[in-house]
């Protein structure tokens, strides 16, 4: 006879980090996965659009020194203090093949796109070419350099615009969830006011005031577009208040604030995720659209929308500059789509599907 | 359910208050107005800095903000939008009322046709689901679901309009119009609706088609579904008669939601198609700070969005009577 064993419960591995479940899903999701590296991929060309296209080399020789003209580009392009190193002298394409004649020593490596966003040239509109992969623009710039520095503007857009959406929309919905009762009826009622102004008369009724730039766009955009995520907050806020550990910690005597931002939010952060995902989506296309019509980014500043306006405006003499606009829109809205989708059924099985 | 109603109806004051608020205020607080861009021409500031204060006085500009407020709201509640202050200087009603024709013939007319290709798509995939069909049609309305819809008109108005040289893609009528016999001014018509139509009525078809099959999937579910199948009714009246009429009543209430972009129209897809609809008039006024017409378009369509939300929750027990309000 056997020794009759006896299996103790095993001590359970400390459950599944609720996140990681989140993300075990999403990885599973092949769309959202798609979705997550177009993101990837337009954050990289925003942070080293410099290295893909510049008129200055990524690294040179000359005249026995070295110098990484684009690299620098890239930190004072960002910021990083306006002129905290100094240029190295220019090295403009023709200039450089110049003075490759007088140095046989000279070398360099020169991005992919050797054009600057601004640099004009006499070949306006031109076609597609060797020298110009996706041909020229009406002043005669390359379109490849500004579609790939135009992508700053639409990343840069939808994470700060929806980054202020969601601190007022996590704040409203927080306190109106939270609190309930008469702070709960006066931003319900404020929410209502703000949803009932079709999306585009509002931010355009306040743009046509704002000088139009990028900044204030991001800003309209961000004042606009809160009231989906403060209503899926007090949703959840409504739901979460109940639960045991937060009766828990009232009768600890933890702070109100301590309980709604420590306590609840972590809980809640999932479905507000989703909105603010589908929220960037959406602030691309109005950025897009504002630029389009005037209102947002102004040239010689390049953004996709203001492209296409170009564009538009000569469909008949060039329609080559039709196409990467409205690809590099289409993608990046069909992404954020795309990875909103993955999330919402990765935090509810249940709603898999549903539009 | 009267109480009910009652009780939407007088919480709906307080919201249509605050429109007034918001509509006014954004737009009269905000620097510049019209008396400036009309002087901005004078080169004398001695004669514009003169004409600009008669400008002010004239338009009622030069009175405290609140007292203008008081009087907007005053001939608001009798439907008087005032006087346009552009420099057309017509009542604001006749502005918008030749506006409104192009602008809800195109939304009827994209609704009735998104409605008619997408109900029947949505049924047959939600009918025969993981078909070829099924995925398939999915996938492509997913697509089509996500492209916006001006950057689907350019590409489009390039093959369609230029290149090949099939429609006309400015405006809502030819210049000679007038000459064309009955027969010409209805294919006239009718080739200028196409391109935006279609522009309209995609998007929209690919969500009421996705809508429908969600719907439709969920009811099939349903035990009644599995009755009905039991006691030997035909596949088709399945479908029809027990699953599609239940699937209706989400659908019915998304009218309600639709209100608003029957009259709103899309700012961008009509300036780009120089369509004379709200959406273009909004645009215009927009540009030349236009006071009184922007805040009336803004204040109807503000109303039609909460008009619509009320519907919608009202038409519920309507649709279904197993809905009820207390």
């Amino acid at each position: 006879m056997t020794e009759p064993t006896i299996t103790l419960p095993q001590p359970q591995a400390s459950s599944e980090n609720y996140w990681r479940y989140v993300w075990r899903n999403v990885r599973r999701n092949r769309r959202g996965l798609a979705g997550l590296i177009v993101i990837a991929a337009m954050l990289a060309v925003w942070i080293f659009s410099p290295l893909l296209a510049t008129n200055q080399p990524i690294v040179c020789k000359y005249n026995g020194r070295w110098y990484f003209p684009a690299v620098i580009e890239i930190f004072q392009s960002r910021g990083a203090g306006p002129h905290w190193i100094e240029k190295p002298r220019p090295f403009n394409l023709p200039q450089f093949d110049a003075k490759k004649e007088l140095d046989p020593e000279a070398f360099a490596i020169w991005p992919l796109i050797p054009y600057h966003e601004y640099e004009q040239s006499t070949e306006f509109l031109q076609p597609p070419s060797s020298r110009h992969w996706l041909g020229t623009d009406e002043l005669g710039r390359d379109l490849a350099a500004r579609m790939i520095h135009g992508a700053a503007v639409s990343v840069k857009v939808g994470f700060v615009s929806m980054g202020i959406a969601a601190v007022i929309g996590i704040l409203m919905g927080g306190l109106a969830g939270y609190w309930g009762g008469l702070v709960d009826m006066l931003i319900s009622r404020v929410i209502e006011i703000v949803v009932c102004f079709p999306v585009f008369f509002l931010i355009l009724a306040i743009m046509v005031w704002l000088e139009p730039n990028i900044v204030n766009v991001m800003i309209v955009i961000g004042l606009t577009r809160w009231t989906s995520i403060a209503r899926y907050t007090r949703g959840e806020f409504m739901r979460i208040k109940g639960q045991d550990y937060v009766t828990a910690a009232r009768a600890l005597g933890i702070g109100h604030a301590r309980i709604m931002f420590r306590h609840i939010l972590p809980n809640a952060l999932a479905p507000i995720l989703v909105s603010v995902t589908f929220g960037i989506a959406d602030a691309v296309l109005v950025e897009a659209g504002l630029s389009w019509l005037g209102f947002g980014v102004q040239p010689p500043d390049p953004s996709w929308g203001n492209i296409l306006r170009t564009a538009y405006d000569s469909l008949n003499v060039a329609p080559h500059m039709v196409y990467p606009p409205c690809i590099a829109i289409f993608l990046a809205v069909l992404a954020y789509n795309l990875v909103g989708d993955a999330l919402r059924d990765a935090i509810d099985p249940r709603l898999r599907g549903t539009t | 359910m009267l109480a009910y109603v009652l009780r939407r109806v007088l919480l709906a004051v307080p919201t249509l208050f605050g429109i007034t608020l918001v509509t006014f205020f954004i737009i009269n607080l905000a620097p510049g107005d019209p008396a400036q861009l009309q002087t901005q021409g004078i080169m004398d500031s001695k004669v514009s800095n003169r004409v600009y204060e008669e400008l002010r006085q004239y338009y009622g500009l030069d009175q405290p903000i609140i007292k203008r407020y008081g009087q907007w709201l005053w001939r608001l509640v009798r439907l008087d939008f005032g006087a346009s202050m552009s420099t057309d200087r017509r009542p604001v009603w006749h502005k918008i009322r030749e506006r409104l024709w192009p602008t809800m013939s195109l939304a009827i007319l994209s609704l009735g046709i998104s409605l008619a290709v997408a109900i029947p798509i949505g049924i047959y995939s939600a009918a025969r689901q993981d078909s070829l069909f099924d995925t398939a049609g999915s996938t492509i309305l997913y697509a089509l679901y996500s492209v916006p819809s001006y950057v689907m008109a350019v590409p489009l108005i390039l093959i369609v309009a230029i290149q090949w040289n099939l429609l006309p893609f400015q405006g809502i009528r030819s210049d000679d119009f007038e000459q064309l016999s009955a027969l010409g001014k209805i294919v006239d018509l009718v080739r200028h609706y196409t391109l935006i139509t279609f522009c309209f009525s995609y998007g929209a078809l690919a969500y009421y088609a996705r809508f429908v099959r969600q719907n439709m999937l969920e009811v099939l579910r349903q035990d009644y579904i599995r009755t009905a199948r039991a006691k030997g009714l035909r596949e088709r009246d399945v479908i029809m008669r027990h699953g599609f009429r239940n699937a209706l009543i989400p659908v019915m209430t998304l009218f309600g939601l639709l209100l608003p972009s029957i009259i709103g129209g899309s700012v961008i897809l009509e300036v780009m198609f120089n369509w004379p609809g709200m959406g273009r008039l909004f645009f215009e006024s927009m540009m030349s700070r236009d006071y009184p017409t922007i805040m009336a378009l803004t204040f109807i369509t503000a109303c039609l969005v909460l008009l619509g939300t009320l519907l919608a929750d009202l038409s519920y027990p309507f649709v279904d009577p197993r809905i009820a309000y207390d």
